[in-house]
């Protein structure tokens, strides 16, 4: 596939020191970035922008490191997203069980999609995680807890622990700090583990990684759950955040941002969906009163991304440092 | 009198109901299926194509006062030939590249145009009014049916119809097969297949038009009309099978009335049977109902 | 790793820093007006860009730059999202120093709006969203909601379709919040008057095809097919309604909630003979008559509808109150001047602001003129009866609001 052949110039090899110390690096600057521009910037703006960064991450995990396209990732950010709002608002959960609910929610929802979809490859998977995504965003339109088109709100944020008031927005912020920084570990970690290696194998030749003996299967579906988890943990943080869940964020037009942000950042690069989600975030930040022309130039975005820069920015930069981000 | 407990004036109406919606599937999943069997792209932007078609017959009529009957030719004309420049300039440089380019491509346009017409129109909708020759409606004893929704279906079962007959009975419709099984070999005899496979998206993205020209006196016309609508219709055509013909003008009536019939049994389901239905079918037969195997 | 612990309790400090910073320049001279609306979809028309006009008429007509008062109005679109309501009134608040957001149709945004505007100790005056919610048990110490509400508009147009004959019904419901609650009022003030509803069937948001829900509507047989809807999707269904033979066929349609703009948009020929409540017309009084001569000089010819008015009403009485108190920064206690003080302008006379948050005056029972009626654009009603202030909205013991004490 013509994408693997862009990614496979970024993604070097992954054991060596040399690519370490890269991610070090890059790692701090962007933890530095998040921990200084409080200061400077609209910090609810910022916490928007991690738990999307968090969730484009997730996706790339998917789509960058295994080559499935899914497009109904909204799916996992929405559903945990309800069942975090639910638990904290109707059960009365502290945020964490709250987040910790939504999460493993994803998780099962994750396992089933998952389970349907990985027996079809290429086209007919996107389609598959594109009706799935669509029938749940049906099922919460109709059913009862979620409040269809109103969504939950008024959703407490609690206290952390019983301890720390997330009402104030700067612990919030740092809470969301550590969950995001937490989640991209997660993924750091799992693609450059022994797993990660046979993921990019099956990314790679399926054929091959199958002829080695590999179950090419149950490592698709594990990575899988592990995204859309990933995902759920966004959602429900992204929830805890704007006290509310909302139909939004199971639409599928979700599913085509997170798509955005990964193209836009670079496919398979590990700080890519970051860059990408805080382009898009901004974008959709400061061009809100411009009404439509968000969509237009997100569309816009799209194009130029499929014709024209399909490394994305981060892979771009990548290739120009001769390094792997 | 009753079926099953219902009575059967409103199952039969709501069957009528699902059978005018079931047109419109049938319409815009055989210009999908078309552009997929030949272009292997799925195109996202089709549902966006309906929504300029029946804005270019809403702006023929309200500035140009040119009557639904020309709008139901120009319409699809205007717009193939914005699907021709598309394709010429965006989609023939990702036919190299792995198919979910295609998607994605499209996908951007659908965003691109339907953010530029509700940036000029908002969301609420355009009236058209149904052309005078098709107002009133029958008494059918069970329901009113309006004459237009009638006439929907009829158009629709004709151009279906005659779409099929064109590519499994004539020469044309031969080389397209044949350059859909082996385009180089085709391309070997002489025959232009970049130029077919123009045609074609073009052919498609017309189809999609003419459903929108259809669409605007029922729906009104709005920017958001194609966007709902187009993932009903992927579904559909992953049921009939992806690049089936045949399959998916049988498909998009038959669904259109199994939507119909949930609506009287379980109306909750009703916005779900369609994708339901998807993946029991690709579970049991990935190809579609009326797809072959590859 | 020392380092970026310093570095974090650094940010700790500055950012706690920043933020009673922010806190000192909050009332900061100027009042900041913020018109949260619906700009591009089926509830433009009836608020949209007309009610930010309201709004700058209002200010305007208060004088406030002779009083020596800085106002500033700034508008935008909620697109009918819960989430985009809220995430706009949020920064709004905390970044561009809004003090209070008026109008906001679509009782689903504006449940979310009332909780940011709680949150943040602001002031939030709704005239465009109806769920009487927002005065019972989701009331505010911050929230005045001024111009009408589902309660109103049941009792209004409810009773006196009961009253005359139409006393089976069946419902065709927007589902969300303000439909909902405009079911449930009506189908209390039907079933209180010995009515029957015999179905109701839900219908998305925005619904461009009402072909199957009327289709439920008939075989139903009730005697009234009400419409808890408002905008576009009440046009829509009035109109398919009449493709489909609905009302040949024997059937009344109630619009529960119809506006000046719908009937215009529909035009008298399928309008007419339509019932309906509104708290303001623009052809009762001189003074109306001259807002809307101003309002539509500025806004294509379109006249206002009542909450284009409620929002110049309550924009005036807010300004008042601000002068009052002398402060912006205490949404709380500018709320409670509200409440304190009898309301009194040109649009809508006298009256006043009860303790759960309702804007109480009297409702009008208007029937849309037959084409041969009408003296031309924009002359569609004619008054069938005025509900007098005092038994027009919902008893404030009825509503189980906590602050009505």
């Amino acid at each position: 596939m013509a994408a693997e052949s862009a990614l496979s110039t970024t993604a070097a090899g992954g054991g060596d020191r040399n690519a370490e110390r890269t991610f070090a690096i890059g790692f701090a600057i962007m933890l530095g970035f998040f921990v200084l521009s409080p200061l400077a910037i609209y910090p609810i703006f910022l916490m928007k922008v991690m738990c999307f960064a968090l969730f484009a991450c997730a996706y790339n995990l998917l789509l960058g490191y295994v080559g499935l396209v899914s497009f109904g990732h909204a799916a996992f950010l929405g559903a945990a997203g309800y069942v975090a709002a639910h638990s904290a608002k109707v059960w009365g959960f502290p945020p964490e069980l709250a987040i910790l609910a939504g999460t493993a929610s994803s998780a099962v929802l994750g396992a089933v999609f998952g389970w349907l979809a990985i027996r079809r490859q290429g086209i007919y998977f996107a389609m598959i995680t594109l009706a799935l995504a669509q029938m749940l965003y049906f099922f919460c339109l109709q059913a009862k807890f979620t409040g269809g088109e109103d969504g939950i709100q008024a959703v407490p944020r609690g206290h952390l622990f019983g301890l720390i008031d997330l009402a104030q927005t700067m612990n919030l912020y740092w809470v969301v700090l550590a969950i995001f920084a937490f989640g991209f570990l997660v993924i750091y970690r799992t693609i450059h583990s022994p797993f990660g290696q046979v993921l990019k194998a099956i990314r790679e030749n399926e054929p091959r990684a199958v002829s080695l003996g590999y179950q090419v299967e149950r490592y698709k579906l594990l990575a899988f759950v592990l995204s859309a988890a990933l995902s759920g943990l966004a959602g429900s943080t992204k929830a805890i955040l704007f006290q509310l869940a909302t139909l939004t964020d199971v639409y599928w037009a979700m599913s085509g941002e997170v798509i955005l942000m990964t193209l836009l950042g670079g496919l398979g690069t590990v700080f890519g969906p970051v860059v990408g989600a805080f382009i898009i975030i901004g974008a959709q930040n400061y061009l809100a009163k411009y009404g439509s022309w968000v969509t237009i130039i997100q569309g816009f975005i799209f194009v130029v991304c499929v014709l024209a820069f399909r490394r994305g920015v981060v892979g771009e930069l990548g290739r120009y440092l001769r390094r792997s981000l | 009198m009753t079926v099953f407990g219902v009575p059967t004036q409103a199952l039969f109406g709501q069957l009528l109901l699902g059978l005018i919606n079931g047109s419109f599937y049938a319409m815009l999943s055989l210009g999908l299926a078309v552009i997929f069997g030949l272009l292997n792209v799925i195109n996202f932007a089709h549902g966006a194509f309906y929504m300029v078609g029946a804005f270019v017959a809403w702006f023929l009529l309200q500035h140009l006062g040119i009557s639904y009957w020309w709008s139901l030719i120009l319409s699809p004309a205007i717009v193939g030939l914005l699907g021709i420049v598309i394709e010429r300039t965006m989609l023939r440089h990702l036919y190299k590249l792995d198919h979910l380019y295609g998607l994605l491509l499209t996908f951007g346009l659908a965003l691109i145009i339907e953010g530029l017409f509700r940036n000029e129109f908002g969301s609420s909708g355009q009236p058209y009014r149904i052309p005078d020759q098709l107002l009133g409606a029958q008494n059918l004893g069970f329901m009113f049916l309006p004459n237009y929704r009638g006439w929907v279906v009829a158009a629709s079962l004709t151009v279906c119809l005659a779409t099929w007959f064109m590519i499994e009975h004539t020469k044309l419709g031969a080389y397209l097969r044949a350059a859909t099984e082996n385009p180089s070999l085709v391309q070997a005899f002489g025959i232009n297949v970049p130029r077919m496979i123009t045609l074609t998206y073009g052919f498609g993205v017309a189809l999609a038009a003419f459903a929108g020209v259809l669409a605007a006196p029922i729906y009104q016309v709005n920017p958001n009309m194609g966007s709902n609508l187009i993932i009903v219709v992927f579904a559909v055509v992953v049921i009939g099978g992806m690049g089936s013909i045949m399959g998916s003008i049988v498909t998009g009536f038959l669904l259109g009335v199994v939507e119909g019939l949930t609506k009287v049994f379980y109306p909750e389901a009703s916005n779900t049977v369609i994708f339901v239905i998807m993946i029991v079918v690709l579970l049991l037969k990935p190809a579609g109902l009326f797809g072959k195997a590859q | 790793m020392k380092k970026l612990m310093g570095s974090w309790l650094a940010g700790v400090a500055l950012a706690a820093l920043a933020a009673t910073g922010a806190q000192a320049q909050m009332s900061d001279g100027a009042i900041k007006i913020g018109v949260l609306t619906d700009m591009s979809s089926l509830y433009t028309d009836l608020s949209g860009a007309g009610s930010v006009l309201a709004a700058r008429l209002a200010v305007e007509d208060f004088g406030a730059a002779a009083k020596g008062m800085k106002v500033e109005i700034i508008s935008a679109d909620h697109q009918n999202k819960a989430d985009v309501g809220s995430t706009t009134a949020r920064s709004w608040y905390d970044v561009e120093k809004v003090d209070v957001i008026v109008d906001t149709p679509n009782s689903g945004v504006a449940l979310a709006v009332n909780e940011v505007t709680r949150e943040k100790n602001k002031v939030f005056l709704v005239s465009g969203a109806a769920s009487s919610d927002l005065t019972g048990p989701k009331c505010s110490p911050n929230t005045v909601h001024w111009t009408y509400d589902t309660w109103a508009l049941a009792n209004g147009t409810g009773n006196a379709i009961v009253k005359t004959g139409g006393d089976s019904w069946f419902f065709l419901t927007a589902d969300y919040a303000f439909g909902h609650a405009l079911e449930r009022d009506t189908e209390a003030v039907v079933t209180k008057n010995g009515g029957k509803v015999l179905g109701k069937v839900r219908h998305p948001l925005n619904n461009a095809d009402f072909s199957s829900f009327l289709l439920q509507a008939q075989s139903s047989k009730a005697k009234i097919v009400g419409l808890a809807n408002a905008g576009g999707d009440t046009t829509n269904a009035i109109k398919q309604a009449a493709e489909f033979g609905i009302v040949k066929g024997g059937q009344s349609l109630a619009g529960l909630l119809v506006f000046l703009t719908d009937v215009h948009g529909l035009g008298l020929q399928t309008a007419q003979g339509l019932i309906m409540t509104e708290a303001w017309y623009w052809d009762m009084t001189d003074a109306n008559r001259a807002f809307a001569k101003r309002f539509a000089a500025a806004n294509k010819g379109i006249h206002p509808t009542m909450i284009h008015a409620g929002v110049y009403s309550a924009v005036t009485h807010y300004l008042k109150a601000v002068e009052a108190v002398k402060s912006d920064a205490d949404g709380k206690a500018v709320v409670e001047k509200m409440k304190a003080t009898p309301t009194d302008d040109s649009l809508f006379g006298k009256g006043t602001i009860r303790k759960d948050g309702r804007k109480v005056h009297d409702m009008y029972l208007f029937e849309v003129k037959k084409p041969a009626e009408s003296k031309g654009p924009w002359d569609y009603y004619k008054l069938r009866s005025t509900i007098p202030a005092a038994q027009a909205f919902r008893p404030m013991a009825e509503g189980n609001c906590p602050i009505a004490g």
